[in-house]
């Protein structure tokens, strides 16, 4: 689709050309937003969950090597297989391994955006293993052969008649078939007939716990389970930060994570894996791919402390007019933009700047991450290792002289304004961005710095002002 | 009280007005006001595109321009919390201190330090108030709907003081404009979209007047009002607690 030459700013313009699109797409996750606000204010110490939250990860940050060893060694205790994987490569290689020894070429995959991030689908369809999403929104984002838009939301930016299309292309039903509930009733048909062939079964890990050796994965379909459960070889991915200490942290957690995600009190399925089935396999890969070399950087390191819940891209006003897809990154909107420079900063250079620095992103997060504090720290990084735009670099010098002498300001200043009374055409073309939408500024003869200059008298009186404001009377509201 | 008055950049070129109501506003409420002559700006522009290093000799002149005062006010909430957050000097860091601890946005300088309780303007009409995100989020102004705690709004008890002026509720009452500095060009086309969809909100409730704190947001947002001819006019708060 070329989303991997064209940076945030084109994609989302794409989007936005699509008004309607916009208006279901912003007040759908505006919506979830609201319910985010309703449950946790059902929760009088929400405030403080947020604190104990967030304190008890940078514990697990601050403690990872101990914490992984810990869980290691009581996970091998309860007959699960762990393995380490640096990166992707070792990842993939280490699924591909348990499944080609055990001879299965089919397995069923619940939502995992680690395994996103490792694009394993692709890998194993190269190897001759089929796999097939069992999440519904990440299953109709595999039949269209697009990545995720939302991590929680996988296809919230698809009109329910594009999803009955896609059912009609690829599933054989009727077309223009688009209620939501017909279309879900042919996919859990389908999706039963996957779980029951399919030997082995990949699920995501949205908590470990050190303690005790077990994980815990949430979803709201039971799709988790049903392969799980079905599965000859269970195996788990898991990215290396999501420990927690002891399984009573659960206890804060769990009350934090569907309430910021869509507004539950808590996901349908919080099923806890502790050890395998008589005559069946568990494997767990522990991952870093980046986050040791995040953790190793002080300004950005409480980004690992996200537990995936996408509350700030549904409070995100930038990723709710630009949608998912925007961000070219599997993990998408604010926390998406702090962690993906991490994995390629070139690559992903624009995205700090695909915000306006508003804050609402650390307001709604439930581990209270400062989003908004790093994307301004990723900004400066980006500029320091030389990947800003060379055309900016000039500008921003140009501008850093201009403010750093006052006469040249006033000068340039006066310059602008008189441009602006007296050859408009000069700015107001299509070479300007902010005119596309936006008219300019009027351009008054006089700066508050001369007005200043010529009225004020020392002691503090001024002459009397030009009225503030010009006629309020004309204003002729509907 | 000795009060230095700083004036955004853009608010000394292009709305003299915005700082003629600043500074009668606190003559009026007996404050002795110097406006140094030789400001520019607060080096955020550099700052928040990643240029932070660039913004130095623009914090030492504002260090030079700003020292020395009982408080430096500003009608900007993003420039206050920027000074706030980020002027350092060379040579003069106690002076830097001093300045970062002893800068207030207008209306918090009001409430918190003037301990404002009236204020003799009149207004007589809605008025719909956007709050800009610095101000808000990072000065806390007032209270932010995301978080679980009690409601309060430095703007809006001001506001709530002008004799006649009916404050109306949005939809959604504490939504970024899209304006983000730089942002506004580099990601033209979301800022004007959310920029768009502010003004509507105000429009859709029935304001006459859209005010704000902030300049920026709303030279963006007037730059759409102009656009689509919409029947809203837009104020610096400064120019209606101004007003007699």
């Amino acid at each position: 689709m070329g989303n991997e030459t064209k940076d945030h700013a084109a994609l989302a313009e794409a989007f936005i050309r699509d008004e309607e699109r916009v208006d279901w797409h912003d007040g759908a996750l505006w919506w979830i937003r609201q319910k985010r606000d309703i449950a946790s204010r059902q929760i009088p110490e929400w405030e403080a969950l947020r604190e104990a939250a967030s304190r008890i990860k940078s514990h697990v940050l601050s403690n990872l090597h101990d914490y992984l060893l810990e869980f290691e060694a009581n996970a091998t205790r309860n007959g699960i297989r762990v393995h380490w994987a640096a990166d992707a490569a070792e990842h993939n290689a280490i699924v591909y391994s348990i499944l080609k020894e055990k001879g299965i070429r089919q397995m069923v995959k619940s939502k995992s955006m680690l395994t996103e991030e490792c694009h394993l689908n692709e890998y194993l369809i190269e190897r001759g293993v089929d796999v097939i999403n069992s999440d519904l929104g990440e299953y109709i984002q595999q039949l269209d052969n697009e990545p995720p838009s939302h991590i929680v939301l996988p296809c919230i930016h698809k009109r329910k008649e594009e999803i009955g299309e896609i059912f009609h292309e690829h599933l054989g039903t009727e077309k223009g078939v688009s209620d939501p509930t017909t279309l879900t009733r042919f996919a859990r048909r389908h999706l039963r007939d996957v779980f029951i062939t399919r030997r082995a079964a990949l699920t995501g890990v949205n908590f470990a716990v050190a303690e005790t050796g077990e994980y815990i994965v949430c979803t709201n379909e039971g799709n988790a389970d049903m392969g799980a459960h079905l599965s000859e070889v269970q195996i788990a991915s898991m990215g290396i930060e999501k420990i927690v200490p002891k399984k009573a942290h659960m206890g804060i957690f769990l009350r934090l994570l569907a309430r910021s995600a869509t507004g539950q009190p808590i996901t349908i399925y919080s099923s806890h894996f502790k050890k395998p089935r008589e005559g069946q396999e568990m494997h767990l890969i522990l991952v870093d791919m980046g986050r040791s070399r995040q953790l190793g950087r002080p300004e950005f390191r409480d980004s690992l402390k996200c537990i995936k819940c996408g509350a700030c891209m549904n409070t995100c006003p930038v990723y709710r007019k630009s949608g998912g897809l925007s961000y070219h990154n599997t993990i998408s909107g604010p926390i998406g933009a702090i962690l993906a420079p991490n994995l390629d900063m070139k690559k992903h250079a624009d995205l700090p700047f695909a915000s306006t620095l508003c804050g609402s992103c650390s307001n709604v997060c439930p581990v209270k991450i400062n989003i908004h504090d790093q994307l301004y720290q990723w900004r400066q990084v980006i500029v320091k290792e030389g990947y800003a735009a060379h055309t900016k670099v000039l500008g921003m010098k140009a501008m850093a002289w201009t403010f750093s002498s006052p006469g040249s300001f006033s000068t340039l200043g006066k310059a602008g304004r008189w441009v602006l009374n007296n050859i408009p055409v000069a700015v107001n073309n299509r070479f300007n961005p902010w005119f596309r939408q936006r008219d300019m500024p009027e351009g008054p003869k006089e700066s508050f710095s001369e007005w200043y200059a010529r009225n004020h008298r020392p002691g503090g009186a001024v002459d009397p002002a030009p009225k503030a404001s010009s006629d309020l009377q004309s204003i002729q509201p509907e | 009280m000795n009060v230095a008055l700083f004036l955004p950049c853009y608010v000394d070129q292009f709305y003299p007005q915005v700082g003629i109501s600043t500074l009668q506003l606190l003559e009026k409420l007996g404050c002795t006001v110097t406006y140094p002559l030789n400001q520019t700006c607060c080096g955020q522009p550099m700052a928040n595109s990643g240029f932070e290093k660039l913004a130095q000799d623009c914090n030492e002149l504002f260090v030079k321009n700003f020292a020395g005062f009982d408080a430096v006010v500003c009608p900007s909430g993003s420039c206050t919390l920027h000074v706030k957050d980020h002027l350092h000097s060379h040579d003069r860091e106690g002076d830097a201190q001093q300045i970062r601890s002893h800068i207030y946005e207008l209306t918090e300088f009001l409430t918190d330090v003037l301990k404002v309780e009236r204020l003799p303007a009149r207004f007589m009409h809605k008025v719909g108030l956007h709050q800009s995100c610095h101000g808000q989020r990072g000065l806390h102004l007032s209270q932010m709907s995301e978080l679980v705690a009690p409601p309060f709004s430095k703007p809006e008890k001001l506001l709530t003081m002008v004799e006649g002026l009916e404050l109306i509720a949005l939809d959604r009452k504490d939504e970024c404009c899209g304006f983000g500095g730089t942002f506004c060009v580099f990601e033209e086309a979301v800022s004007s979209r959310m920029g768009i969809d502010r003004v509507e909100d105000h429009v859709r409730n029935g304001a006459e007047v859209l005010t704000g704190g902030d300049m920026s947001c709303l030279m963006h947002l007037e730059g759409i009002v102009r656009r689509k001819k919409l029947p809203v006019r837009v104020m610096h708060i400064a120019e209606i607690l101004n007003q007699d």
